[in-house]
């Protein structure tokens, strides 16, 4: 274990607010509900409501759209179409192909094709359903079997290699050749997409929008409005979560909005019904991955080649970032001697797939679990040893993308405490002591890694801003371009904030997230809204304090070096001030009490074009152990107990880091069990609500479910030596998966499991019917 | 109608007694308390009463007691507010004071977005009101299950309402019973309702009679009993219905009738006021009853209306066909009876004439020799829709089986009889495996399931075959280990 290590600058004094669990800084606002989402903004008066008018096709050609009855519907002040743009039609965050509203060309079910503002929300939305379309219907590509049959994708093929894969995957004594799906996932945010424009004077706009990225959206609407960035604000105080489903695609909601209260110089809310939201808007990519493995007796591999065939959409969105991701976590945590791991980023007629914490990696990660359980199934080993075997170490230690991997004695201490904290071999041995007596039920039992790289893998998106203000009685406004979505950012920052100044945490007051207080951010993603955000904080506070701490050093003729804050007041040995007095008494000399900070993270290195570099600037680990329980009559499950051991670094804030962790793990469990997204072959998302999408409740939770931080601190440069937590825990669900797929192994043993994801009962019966020989055909 | 109708609908709210005698009939609880009293607290996340974020808590007199039950007010509508006492998350703390549930939240970080917090605290609330101490794991998570949370994975929501939950239940609105109760007692007086007029309105009749006049002066008025369904054609089909007729006042009507040979429930009553009662048949009745919706829904949908709605799976019509129930039916003065598996005709289409409404269901308890299962079937195990329901009664004399009824949903467009599984049943050996082999197999003669969004056919199919063999294995006593993962026949069996 290294040493801790301490900011330059932070105080010296035992810590106050960093470490300590504090509760989300609206926990008390939350259970009363007083704290306030788009919708629960009073409306300004005049305000109208949007709905949109969405396409019932999921490809061809738009030959016209009669709107006449929607425009006469009572209560409709105007009706917008893509003819209605003044600046660009197109909200795409990355390469463009992302239409406002469509054009000609109709490219997935549920496009939006026009908008309708009314004067309540029930009448833009019946109005909205009352357009008569003549829509040249062609066949849509919903599988990336159909988008490869037809060539079509929205990114290039591109690929990582290392070493002769033909001429080794031949060479291999063992050799498995497989296919294996994973499904994706709708984000499910409680709130869903919303934003409200509020026009300004000489066209200004003031845009509230439920996004994770605010300064995306001003850009975007402005571009759509063609007006200079500087005319256009994006605030947001909090999000009813996010999870990546408002990175990228909040936007085009916002800009809606911006449109209609730009042109009718009222204001505008947009918020889309919960059918709407899953219909329009991208989930997490689901893959095809082809995968050919060569490995020896021992179980160690030595060759793994991999295809991902990405179902991306109808557009590249965020596509590159994640499906590079997939490539950059399709190691695990294991060494590949030799490797090729290709993909596609196919273009389908659905949604356009897009960020969901992970980013990519779930897939790459989950992909070479399944390689570990091929191995071990071909081998009759315990899958934990296969692991083991194959887990990076001193010598081999090196990505497939040319980074070496730090702390590897962390992954593997890690791994070790929690073989024994989970008391897996004694577990193993009753699992298979059960499965030997009982018929119809099986169990498994399974232990799986977490390495998860820190860092957006687009540089420029590693920066970030804070402001802070000291006010003359002492009071503390804190802003930074981080946004809120539950995760307790602002919190976190707010506690270093609150140390820095040596302040009770009550006196750091914290602020909505807007464009034109902290400019020019990224998104809060990758995880590393903390990393950024707060270290952005802490040099503005700590500008701020030494500038206090010169002035207080004049008043008391010593050293600034000898000024200390604590306790809410300023101190010379012996003498003190109250913070309060000494902001009060350095405003009256002149002192300037306000501060921008920016960070920009250091010795990001990572080279597309070339395919090596360094693009993470450290790993988080961790690591599960799941046992479950399936019936093999229905393929139903359940979890019986989970142990998760979590890197968190030292913790900022113990209490919002387990949070993140059982959290991610439930929602990753979620991802791999229950939740199946469903299209039917005309591109009609079947699964558009929570009575037909199925995300866990309280009874999914493990009955025994027992959750610890690994003893670590961040050796990187990263605030009080804290690790990034936001994605990395939803990993620690493939342990449920493995665990789920080594139940139906127990039907007989030695059998290759074709278990995809998710592991829904009709997936479970299938693989249990399919290992007895028994193929139950008829298959979506 | 009476003569005496009042023209207004009342309820109460803070302590005071709100009457309203103008709005939409389809307007919704949630909209009328974000929109026109903007009481922001309460949130629409999903707009079909599957999440739980607008849930609100309803008081109402039964049996001479004041209930707290939580409800999904996105599809509650608020003609069905009359007589009741509305506590929204705005209403619970008082001076300065968080509600007991409500510290609990705070101090376990039991919220991060906060979006799903206000109905979470609501279903706690209503939990710490009536849940009997001591309040367990299980009945929390059963509390929950109406409620979805994206961000916490529940652990510490769990611990929150454990915690909560410990002693008995002392906050202001437990002082305040008695006076709530003589304050609800002022508005349960016995005039029929009409809030509108006749091209539009919420009607509340008051009595049997007085419903089914109403039925018949507007044979085009939608009937509504808990809006469990109903909501959604109005939020999601945006279906302009203007004339509602709800049987949620009426006198009697959610009588249960506990006999010696069968239960007789009024059409009237709620999922949550039939749950002991049938719980009492079987353990599989009750366990399917549990898993029934959510809270919210079962305090709101009636028994009747699961089945008079006619849902091709409705996971009481293939339990009650099972047990041989008859369907009770009236239409004006005139009442019938017909076998429940006759009232089904095809998808979404029932023996029901306009006019005519369900009054009653008469389910037949297990007589002697008679052995009952029951199988939900569904992607998650609670507050889902079954992609199979299975219900088995058998009949033995020894071990010969005398009798089967065998019902299924999900496996065609209404719940249906297995005819020839349980042709081949007849006469057959219980203990005698082999001689079940032309059941299963005339289980895939019996029915042509569907592929949908829940499950394929092929897996439809074999689950049905499966769970039938699972019930004869279990009604046999062969099995080798466990056949369940939820243990709830054992539990429920050692309980007694």
């Amino acid at each position: 274990m290294s040493v801790v290590r301490t900011i330059p600058g932070s105080p010296p004094e035992p810590l106050r607010h960093v470490h300590q669990p504090l509760a989300h800084d609206s926990a008390t606002r939350h259970v009363q509900g007083g704290a306030a989402y788009i919708d629960d903004l009073r409306e300004p008066e005049g305000m109208l409501h949007i709905a949109c008018g969405l396409s019932p096709v999921a490809r061809g050609t738009l030959r016209g759209m009669n709107l006449d009855a929607v425009r006469s519907h009572p209560g409709v002040v105007a009706v917008f179409t893509a003819a209605d743009v003044p600046g660009s039609n197109d909200v795409s965050p990355s390469v463009g192909g992302d239409p406002m509203f469509a054009e000609e060309r109709v490219l997935f079910h549920s496009q939006v094709l026009f908008a309708v503002a009314a004067t309540t929300r029930d009448a833009a939305r019946r109005a909205a359903r009352l357009a008569r379309l003549e829509i040249e219907a062609e066949t849509p590509s919903v599988t990336v079997e159909q988008a490869a049959e037809r060539q079509e994708t929205v990114l290039p093929d591109y690929a990582f290699a290392r070493g002769d894969i033909e001429a080794t995957l031949t060479a291999s004594p063992r050799r498995i050749d497989g296919s294996f799906r994973i499904g994706g996932q709708e984000h499910f945010y409680l709130e869903g997409q919303a934003a409200l424009a509020i026009p300004k004077e000489d066209g200004e706009l003031l845009v509230h929008s439920s996004t994770q990225h605010p300064t995306e959206v001003q850009h975007v609407v402005a571009k759509v409005l063609g007006l200079p960035d500087a005319l256009v604000i994006c605030e947001v105080r909090r999000m009813g979560g996010g999870f990546g489903g408002k990175e990228s695609q909040a936007t085009q909601w916002a800009a809606i909005a911006a449109l209609a209260a730009h042109k009718l110089k009222r204001p505008c809310k947009i918020r889309l019904d919960r059918d709407d939201d899953f219909a329009t808007t991208g989930k997490r990519h689901d893959m095809r991955c082809d995968y050919r493995i060569g490995f020896d007796e021992a179980g160690r591999i030595q060759a793994y080649d991999v295809d991902y065939l990405a179902r991306c959409g109808y557009s590249a969105d965020l596509s590159q970032g994640v499906v590079d991701r997939a490539m950059f976590h399709s190691d695990s945590s294991y060494w590949l001697p030799v490797t090729r791991i290709n993909t596609r980023r196919l273009l389908t007629n659905t949604v356009s797939n897009t960020a969901f914490r992970g980013f990519g990696g779930p897939q790459g990660m989950l992909m070479a679990e399944r390689m570990i359980d091929e191995i071990a199934w071909a081998l009759g080993r315990d899958p934990l040893d296969v692991r083991y075997a194959n887990l990076y170490r001193d010598g081999e230690d090196i990505t497939p993308y040319g980074q070496k991997v730090s702390e590897l004695d962390t992954m593997h201490a890690l791994l070790a405490m929690l073989e024994k904290t989970s008391d897996y071999r004694r577990r193993r041995d009753e699992v298979t002591a059960f499965n030997a007596s009982s018929r119809f039920i099986k169990r498994g039992l399974a232990l799986t890694p977490v390495k998860f790289g820190i860092s957006f893998t687009l540089k420029q998106l590693n920066q970030a801003g804070a402001l802070v203000h000291v006010y003359q009685d002492g009071s503390i406004q804190l802003n930074h371009g981080g946004t809120e979505m539950g995760q307790g950012l602002y919190q976190k920052v707010a506690q270093v904030v609150a140390e820095e100044f040596g302040v009770a945490i009550e006196r750091v007051r914290i602020t909505a997230t807007t464009t034109d207080k902290v400019p020019n951010t990224g998104p809060t993603a990758a995880s590393s809204g903390t990393d950024l955000n707060a270290r952005a904080a802490l040099n503005a506070a700590q500008a701020i304090k030494a500038r206090m701490a010169d002035y207080a050093a004049s008043l008391w003729n010593c050293p600034a070096a000898a000024i200390r804050f604590r306790d809410d007041r300023v101190f010379h040995g012996n003498d003190s001030l109250g913070f309060g007095e000494l902001a009060n008494k350095a405003h009256l000399d002149r002192v300037h009490l306000s501060a921008t900070g920016f960070y920009a993270t250091p010795g990001i290195t990572w080279d597309r074009a070339r395919k090596h570099g360094n693009p993470f600037l450290y790993f988080s680990f961790g690591a599960a152990c799941a046992e479950v329980e399936i019936d093999t009559l229905t393929g139903e499950n359940r979890v019986r107990r989970v142990d998760i051991l979590h890197d968190v670094g030292k913790s900022l804030n113990p209490a919002i880091d387990i949070g993140q962790i059982e959290g991610g793990f439930v929602q990753g469990m979620g991802w791999l069990t229950t939740e199946e997204l469903v299209f039917d072959a005309k591109g009609k998302l079947l699964t558009h609500a929570p009575a037909t999408y199925k995300i866990p409740v309280a009874s999914d939770l493990p009955a025994d479910f027992r959750v610890a931080l690994y003893p670590n601190a961040n050796r990187a440069d990263v605030v009080y030596a804290s690790k990034a937590v936001g994605e990395p825990p939803v990993m620690l669900a493939n342990a449920v998966f493995c665990a789920l797929a080594d139940a139906v192994h127990a039907l007989k043993p030695g059998a290759r499991v074709p278990l995809d994801a998710p592991a829904t009962p009709e997936a479970i019966l299938r693989a249990c019917e399919a290992v007895q020989g028994r193929a139950m055909g008829g298959e979506r | 109608m009476t003569e005496n109708l009042r023209k207004a609908i009342r309820f109460m709210r803070r302590g005071e007694v709100i009457s309203l005698d103008a709005f939409s009939p389809r307007r919704t609880v949630l909209d009328w308390l974000r929109e026109d009293m903007r009481l922001t607290g309460t949130k629409e996340g999903c707009a079909e009463g599957d999440c739980g974020a607008c849930t609100a808590v309803v008081g109402r007199l039964k049996g001479g007691r004041l209930v707290y039950e939580p409800v999904n007010t996105c599809i509650m509508l608020l003609g069905q507010l009359d007589g009741a006492e509305l506590i929204t998350v705005d209403d619970l703390a008082h001076e300065g004071a968080l509600h007991p549930v409500q510290a609990a939240m705070v101090a376990h970080h039991g919220s991060q977005c906060g979006f799903c917090t206000p109905g979470i605290v609501m279903s706690l609330f209503a939990l710490y009101q009536e849940g009997a101490r001591p309040v367990t794991r299980a009945a929390v998570c059963d509390a929950l299950a109406g409620n979805l949370c994206r961000c916490t994975g529940y652990r510490p929501i769990i611990d929150a309402a454990l915690d909560a939950c410990a002693g008995e239940a002392a906050d202001r609105f437990m002082a305040a019973r008695a006076a709530t109760h003589a304050a609800l007692a002022v508005l349960a007086t016995p005039e029929d309702v009409m809030v509108g007029d006749d091209s539009s309105f919420f009607a509340i009749p008051r009595s049997a009679d007085a419903l089914a006049e109403l039925c018949l002066a507007h044979p085009d008025a939608t009937v509504l009993a808990g809006a469990t369904d109903v909501g959604l054609w109005l939020t999601k089909g945006l279906h302009d219905i203007r004339k509602f007729i709800w049987l949620g006042r009426v006198e009697g009507f959610d009588a249960i009738e506990n006999g010696p040979d069968a239960i007789r429930i009024g059409a009237g009553a709620t999922h949550s006021e039939a749950y002991c009662q049938l719980a009492s048949i079987d353990p599989d009745l009750g366990e399917v009853m549990r898993r029934f919706g959510s809270v919210q829904v079962r305090a709101s949908g009636t028994v009747g209306g699961n089945i008079a709605n006619g849902s091709p799976i409705g996971d009481l019509a293939p339990c009650f066909i099972a047990l041989g129930a008859t369907v009770e039916l009236r239409r004006g003065a005139a009442t019938r009876t017909l076998p429940l598996e006759d009232f089904f005709l095809a998808y979404r289409s029932q023996d029901r004439q306009p006019s005519e409404f369900v009054s009653a269901l008469i389910v037949p308890k297990l007589a002697e020799g008679q052995h009952f299962r029951a199988f939900k079937v569904s992607k998650r195990f609670d507050e889902d829709i079954s992609a199979v329901m299975g219900a088995v009664r058998l009949t033995l004399d020894g071990s010969t089986i005398t009798g089967a009824r065998i019902a299924f949903g999900g496996m065609a467009g209404t719940p249906k009889r297995a005819a020839g599984a349980e042709a081949a049943l007849a006469g057959a050996s219980i203990s005698h495996v082999a001689g079940w082999s032309a059941a299963l197999a005339a289980i895939s003669e019996d029915f042509q399931p569907m592929t949908d969004q829940r499950a394929t056919a092929s897996y439809r199919s074999t689950v049905a075959r499966n769970l039938l063999a699972k019930a004869l294995i279990e009604i046999a006593g062969i099995s080798s280990g466990e056949t369940r993962l939820i243990a709830h026949r054992e539990r429920m069996e050692a309980a007694e």
